[in-house]
C-alpha cells in the first residue's frame, strides 16, 4: 500500500470542493472494496475523502411514489427496509444475496455500484490486465475465465461487474444522481450509468473524475412477483456465476436484469417482450451476441434453464 | 519403553478420562482470541521489526536485474536480503525448491526478497518499490499434456511406484464385467486459516524461531541444514497453530527469511506470508490423473484391480502416491498398480491431509460404483462382498482390525440407505433431483517413535512437556487425559506443554499418526513416573495403584504430592516401535453416507446429509475426534464440489490465489453431519490401543458426494470438482 493523506468531510459540497484541491484522490465510504484494492497496490490514491458520514444515509419517498436512498444507505439497512422489502422485494433479495452480513453493515449503496470486478489476474499485479494498466493486455483471455463476460465484452477485457445489488436497481430503472465538482447536479439512468469496455476497460462509468453519487432513485413500485436467483458454486458468500432478477407479473409480462454476464447488469427490454413465450425466447434476445470462451460458454445455458425455473416459481 | 508385542491390560483401559467425551482445554484460549499463535507473540523478543516477502512475477527462468535502491531509500527500511547478499544457504530435506530463489527462479511467487522495515505498512509498501527484471524461460504447467514424458519415481515414503501380483492383464481381459476409466482430480490448497508465520530473534550464534509448524524436529533440521548451523543452535516453538493440514509439516520461506532478516536487521523480525502467497509459494496437493480398470465376475466377485496415477511436481519432487490405498482396499487375486511423476514447472506439490489416499479414493471409490452399477448390485453389496482380512497382495499378513464391512452396515442402516432407488434420475422433491452415495472411508494407521517428559510437583500436579504439536486438533486435550489416567488425577491437576524444540522429541502432527504416537509416549513417560513415585514413597511399584490424586500399595495410601514433598519428581521416556506394523496390517476404516440435491434447473448441488461411521481403534477424546472426522468431511465435501487451484498454463501458475477464488465450504454448504465410532481397540498399535481418524474423515467422502450426484442425476462426473458446468448439458430439458 502507498502511503496517503486522509481528509473526512461534513457535507457533499465539501467532498467534491476537497476533490478539486487533491485531484486523483478517491472517496472512501465502507471501504470493503477500496481499502482491499489500495494493500494491493491495484488502487493507489495519495488522498481519500472520506464520505461514509455524509447525511446521505437516509430512504424518502420521492413525490412521484418512489424511493429516493442515499448513497451512504448501508447495504443492510437497505435490505430491511418495510418499504423495500414491500415494494422492491427484488432489491432486497439481491441485497441479501451478496457478500457477507459483516460486509453489508459496512458496504454503502454507492460503494456498491462502483465496486470493481472481480476477474482474478485483475488483482494480480504480475499479470497483464488492460483495466488495471492499460494497453498492457488482457491476460483472462486465453486464461482462465469460467467466470468472465458472454455479452458485451471487447477484446481488450471480458471481466464482469460482480454486484448483486445493481442487477435489481437495472430491472428497478433506478437512476443515480450525482453532483460534481462544480455543484451542478445531474440524474443518470443506472441503463446509461455504465461504460462497455470497448479499448478503455479502465473508465468504466460515465462518472467524470470527482463526481459525487449522492443517491439513488427508484420510480414508484411496478408489483408483480419478484425473485432473485444467483447461481454460485457454493451455497453463500461467493459471487455470481449468473444470477437473474426478475419481476413477473400475473399475465406473464415482465421484467428481467441478469448479473454475472456482463460489464454491467444486463438488461435487454426488447427481449422483456417475449417473456410469455418463455425462457428460451427471453434468453435468446438477452443474450443476442454472445460470445463465449473455452471456459465459460455454459453461462448461456445457464442463464436460460436459470431464467425457465424463474418463471416457474413465479407461476407458482 | 519398546513396544513389540500387542498391548496387554493397562492403566489406560480404566478409562476414567481417557474415552470420554472431553472439551479441548485449550478451548477458552481459542474462543476468547488469546491463544498466542505466532505472528502475535509481541512479548517474546523485544524491538521487533517487520519483514514483508517479494515473491517472482515469473514461474521460470531468472533475474536478470534486481534493483533495490528505491526500496532500500523508502520510509522505515532496515534491510533488504536477497539471494545475493544473504550468503550461502543450503535446502532441507523436506523442501523441493529453494525457500529464498534467485537468480534462477524454480516457481511462482517463489520468494525472492525479503524487505524489513519499523513497521509492517513500510515493509509492505518498499516491498513494492524492489524493481525487478527477469528472463521468462520456458516452463511445462500442463499435466495432462505431460504423460508420455512421465518416469516411474523412486519409492517415497517407502511406498514403491508400481506393484503387480497375478496376471492382470489377462484377468481384466477375460473378466464378464469391466469398468475402464479415467479420473482426474485437481490440485488443492490447505488454505488454513492462520498463514504461514515467524518471528526470529539471535543471540549471537544462536537462533529462537517462534513460528507455526506441526514437525518440530524435522523443521529444527531443516532450519540449521538450510542456515548452515548446527542444529543445537536453533530453538523452534510451535505451542499453537491455527490449521496445517500438511501445509506445515516443514520450514518454509517466513521462517528461513525471518532468520536471514533478523541477521541483517540485528534485530528480532517478524513474517507472515500474505494470503496470496498461501497459494503459490506453498506447497499444495498435486493435481492427478488415474486409471482404474476394475474386473469382476458376474455374481459380483473382484477378480482384476489396476488402478494407474500420474502427477508432476518440481524436479526432485515426488508423486502423489494416490494408488496405494488400491493396494490394500478389496480383494481381488490379479492387481496392479503405476505411479508416474511428470517434471511440472508448477509451485511444488507435498502432502495434505490424507497425501494420496484422498485423491486416490476419489477415484477408486467412484469406479466401484460404476462397477455395481454395471453388475446390477447394490454398492454397499459390492463392497462387502470383495472385503479382505489380509494385505491382499501379501496374504500372510492380516490386518489387525478391519470392521469395514460393519461400518457400511451400521451406516446403510442408520442412513436409511434402504430408499435409495437403485436406478439414477429418479427422486424428484420439486425442482430438486434427490441421491444417495456411498463410499469406504480407508487410511492406514502409523506409529512414530515419541517421547515425552512429566513432573511431578509438591501440590500434586503432572505437568508433561514434548515438542509435539497441537494443530488444532485437540492434542493437549488427549495428552492430558492420558497422563490423568495414567497417574490417577482429574484432567485439571495436569498441564500440558507442547511445540518446544527444548522438549523430548514426538512423533509430531502429519499423516493422522500423531494421536496414537504421541499420547504413547507420554504413556510411557508415565509409566516411569509411577515406578519414581511408589520407589520414593517406599512402595512396591508392580502393585501401587493410582487414582484420585492418590497412590495404595500395601495397605498404605499417600497424596501423590507427596513423592514430591522435598523436590519435583521427573520422568522421561521415548516409545519406540517393533515390527507389529509389519507383521500386521494396521489400518482405519470407515463408511460414508451422503444426500445430496441437484437443481433440476440450474444444476446446483446441495449436500443435504452426510453420515461417516468409523473403526479406528480407541477413540481418546470422541468429542474432539469428532469434530476431526467432521472438519474432514467439510474439507472432502469441497474437493468435491468447488476446491480446485485453476491452473494458468500460459504462465504457470495458480490463478485463484485468494480466498474469494479457492472456495472451501461455508457452513451454509453443510447443513447435517453425524458421525459414529464403533468401540475398537486395537492392541497392535500401542498401549493406547489408538489410531488416528483425522486423515480417515477425508478419504471417500469426495467419492460418495459424486456417487450421489450420479444417484440423483445419471450424470457420472469423473472430473472433480463436480461443478454445475459439468452436469447442465446433460439435466432434464426444460419444459
Ligand atoms: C469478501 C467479499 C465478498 C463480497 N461478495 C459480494 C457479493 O456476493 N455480491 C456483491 O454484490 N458484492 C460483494 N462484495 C462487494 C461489496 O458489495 C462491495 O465491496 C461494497 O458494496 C462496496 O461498498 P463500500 O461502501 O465499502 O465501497 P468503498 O470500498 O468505500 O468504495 C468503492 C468505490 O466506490 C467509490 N465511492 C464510494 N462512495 C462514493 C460516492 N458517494 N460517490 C462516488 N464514488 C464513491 C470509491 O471511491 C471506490 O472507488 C463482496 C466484498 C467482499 C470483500
Ligand atoms: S478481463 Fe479485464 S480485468 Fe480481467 S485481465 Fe482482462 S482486462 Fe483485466
Amino acid at each position: 500500500m502507498k502511503s496517503f493523506t486522509y481528509e473526512r468531510v461534513a457535507t457533499p459540497a465539501a467532498a467534491t470542493a476537497a476533490f478539486a484541491r487533491a485531484p486523483g484522490a478517491r472517496f472512501i465510504a465502507g471501504g470493503t472494496n477500496l481499502l482491499d484494492l489500495m494493500k494491493l497496490e491495484i488502487e493507489t490514491p495519495a488522498h481519500l475523502i472520506d464520505v461514509s458520514r455524509l447525511s446521505l444515509d437516509k430512504i424518502e419517498k420521492t413525490g412521484d411514489g418512489g424511493l429516493r436512498i442515499g448513497a451512504m444507505v448501508r447495504n443492510t439497512d437497505l435490505a430491511s427496509d418495510a418499504r423495500v422489502r414491500k415494494d422492491y422485494g427484488l432489491l432486497s433479495r439481491a441485497l441479501v444475496a451478496g457478500a457477507s452480513g459483516q460486509l453489508r453493515n459496512k458496504a454503502t449503496t454507492a460503494g456498491n455500484l462502483l465496486q470493481r470486478t472481480r476477474c482474478p489476474y485483475f488483482y494480480d499485479t504480475n499479470q497483464p490486465c488492460n483495466k488495471r494498466r492499460p494497453g498492457s493486455g488482457c491476460a483472462a483471455i486465453g486464461g482462465f475465465n469460467r467466470i468472465h463476460a458472454v455479452v458485451g465484452a471487447s477484446e481488450a477485457c471480458i471481466a464482469t461487474h460482480p454486484s448483486d445489488m445493481a442487477v435489481a436497481m437495472r430491472a428497478l430503472d433506478a437512476v443515480v444522481e450525482t453532483v460534481d465538482a462544480a455543484g451542478k447536479a445531474r440524474a443518470i439512468p443506472l441503463a446509461t450509468f455504465y461504460r462497455a469496455p470497448g479499448t478503455t476497460p479502465h473508465l468504466e462509468t460515465v462518472l467524470a473524475p470527482g463526481e459525487l453519487i449522492t443517491a439513488v432513485t427508484l420510480p414508484k413500485p411496478v408489483g408483480g412477483t419478484h425473485i432473485y436467483h444467483k447461481v454460485r458454486d457454493r451455497a453463500s458468500y461467493a459471487f455470481a456465476l449468473i444470477s437473474v432478477g426478475a419481476i413477473v407479473q400475473k399475465d406473464g409480462s415482465g421484467r428481467v436484469a441478469l448479473g454475472g454476464v456482463g460489464y454491467q447488469p444486463w438488461r435487454v427490454e426488447a427481449a422483456e417482450a417475449e417473456l410469455p413465450r418463455g425462457a428460451k425466447a427471453a434468453a435468446d434476445g438477452l443474450l443476442a451476441g454472445a460470445k463465449t470462451t473455452h471456459e465459460n460458454a455454459y453461462k448461456l445455458p445457464l442463464v436460460e434453464r436459470t431464467l425457465a425455473g424463474v418463471l416457474a416459481e413465479a407461476r407458482g | 519403553m519398546k513396544f513389540d508385542t500387542p498391548a496387554t491390560t493397562n492403566p489406560i483401559d480404566q478409562l476414567k478420562v481417557v474415552g470420554k467425551p472431553t472439551n479441548r482445554i485449550d478451548g477458552p484460549l481459542k474462543t476468547t482470541g488469546t491463544a498466542p499463535y505466532a505472528y502475535e507473540r509481541h512479548d517474546v523478543a523485544a524491538n521487533q521489526a517487520y519483514g514483508y516477502v517479494v515473491g517472482s512475477a515469473i514461474a521460470k527462468g531468472r533475474i536478470a536485474s534486481m534493483n533495490l535502491k528505491v526500496a532500500e531509500a523508502a520510509p522505515g527500511v532496515l534491510a533488504i536480503v536477497t539471494a545475493a547478499n544473504a550468503g550461502k544457504l543450503g535446502k532441507g530435506d523436506f523442501n523441493t525448491a529453494k525457500l529464498l530463489g534467485g537468480p534462477a527462479v524454480d516457481h511462482y511467487h517463489q520468494a525472492i526478497a525479503l524487505v524489513v522495515a519499523e513497521s509492517f505498512e513500510q515493509a509492505r509498501a518498499a516491498a513494492a518499490l524492489v524493481r525487478v527484471e527477469y528472463e521468462r524461460g520456458k516452463g511445462n504447467f500442463d499435466l495432462a499434456k505431460s504423460l508420455d514424458g512421465a518416469i516411474k519415481p523412486a519409492p517415497s515414503f517407502g511406498t514403491e511406484a508400481d506393484s503387480a501380483v497375478g496376471n492382470f492383464a489377462g484377468a481384466f481381459a477375460g473378466a464378464p464385467v469391466q469398468v475402464d476409466a479415467r479420473y482426474f482430480t485437481p490440485d488443492h490448497a490447505h488454505a488454513m486459516m492462520e498463514p504461514h508465520a515467524s518471528i526470529a530473534a539471535w543471540e549471537g550464534d544462536k537462533l529462537t524461531l517462534w513460528t507455526s509448524n506441526q514437525m518440530i524436529a524435522w523443521s529444527v533440521g531443516d532450519m540449521a541444514k538450510t542456515l548452515g548451523i548446527p542444529k543445537e543452535n536453533v530453538r523452534l516453538d510451535s505451542p499453537y497453530v491455527g490449521g496445517g493440514f500438511g501445509g506445515k509439516l516443514f520450514i518454509r520461506a517466513d521462517a528461513v527469511l525471518a532468520a536471514l532478516g533478523a541477521k541483517a536487521a540485528k534485530r528480532p523480525v517478524k513474517v507472515a506470508l500474505p494470503r496470496a502467497f498461501m497459494f503459490n509459494n506453498t506447497p499444495h496437493r498435486p493435481a492427478t490423473i488415474q486409471r482404474i480398470r476394475l474386473g469382476a465376475t458376474a455374481e459380483g466377485k473382484i477378480t482384476a484391480i489396476g488402478h494407474e496415477s500420474w502427477s508432476g511436481d518440481l524436479p526432485g519432487g515426488g508423486p502423489e502416491t494416490a494408488v496405494g490405498q488400491t493396494r490394500l482396499l478389496y480383494a481381488g487375486e490379479n492387481r496392479m498398480t503405476a505411479m508416474r511423476l511428470a517434471v511440472l514447472d508448477l509451485p511444488e506439490g507435498n502432502a495434505m491431509r490424507a497425501p494420496g489416499e484422498a485423491p486416490g479414493l476419489m477415484a477408486l471409490e467412484i469406479a466401484v460404483d460404476e462397477l455395481a452399477e454395471k453388475l446390477g448390485m447394490d454398492p454397499v453389496a459390492l463392497r462387502i462382498l470383495n472385503d479382505t482380512q489380509v494385505d491382499p497382495e501379501k496374504p500372510k499378513r492380516r490386518f489387525s482390525q478391519r470392521q469395514l464391512n460393519k461400518c457400511l452396515q451400521i451406516g446403510a442402516d442408520k442412513f436409511g440407505w434402504a430408499k435409495r432407488s437403485a436406478k439414477p434420475a429418479q427422486v424428484r422433491d420439486g425442482r430438486w433431483l434427490v441421491g444417495m452415495g456411498v463410499a469406504a472411508a480407508f487410511r492406514n494407521n502409523i506409529n512414530g517413535p515419541s517421547a515425552a517428559r512429566v513432573r511431578l510437583d509438591k501440590s500434586g500436579v503432572v505437568t508433561v512437556e514434548t515438542d509435539m504439536t497441537d494443530i488444532g486438533t485437540g492434542t493437549y486435550t488427549i495428552i492430558a487425559q492420558t497422563a490423568a489416567e495414567m497417574m490417577g488425577l482429574q484432567l485439571d491437576k495436569v498441564v500440558v506443554k507442547l511445540g518446544d524444540s527444548a522438549f523430548p522429541v514426538s512423533a509430531g502432527s502429519g499423516g493422522q499418526w500423531g494421536a496414537n504416537s504421541s499420547t504413547a509416549g507420554v504413556f510411557a513417560a508415565c509409566v516411569k513416573l509411577r515406578e519414581a513415585v511408589a520407589q520414593k514413597l517406599g512402595m512396591n511399584p508392580a502393585d501401587a495403584a493410582f487414582a484420585d490424586g492418590k497412590v495404595r500399595s500395601g495397605g498404605r495410601s499417600a497424596a501423590l504430592g507427596e513423592a514430591a514433598a522435598d523436590g519435583e519428581i521427573v520422568a522421561e521416556d521415548k516409545m519406540e516401535y517393533g515390527d507389529l506394523e509389519k507383521a500386521y496390517q494396521q489400518s482405519t476404516f470407515g463408511a460414508h453416507y451422503v444426500e445430496v440435491a441437484v437443481d433440476a434447473m440450474t444444476g446446483e448441488i446441495r449436500i443435504r446429509r452426510m453420515l461417516a461411521v468409523c473403526a479406528a481403534g480407541r477413540i481418546l477424546n470422541p468429542k474432539a475426534a469428532r469434530s476431526q472426522v467432521i472438519g474432514a468431511m467439510t474439507m472432502g465435501a469441497g474437493a468435491a464440489l468447488m476446491e480446485e487451484l485453476a491452473v494458468d498454463k500460459r504462465f504457470g501458475f495458480f490463478v485463484n490465489h485468494d480466498l474469494a477464488g479457492y472456495e472451501v465450504p461455508v457452513h451454509a454448504d453443510i447443513p447435517h453431519q453425524e458421525v459414529i465410532f464403533l468401540d475398537e481397540t486395537d492392541p497392535t498399535t500401542s498401549p493406547m490401543k489408538a489410531k488416528g481418524v483425522g486423515e480417515l474423515g477425508i478419504c471417500g467422502v469426495a467419492a460418495a458426494v459424486a456417487n450421489a450426484v450420479y444417484n440423483a442425476t445419471g450424470v457420472r462426473v469423473r472430473n472433480y470438482p463436480i461443478t454445475l458446468d459439468k452436469l447442465l448439458g446433460q439435466l432434464p430439458d426444460i419444459a
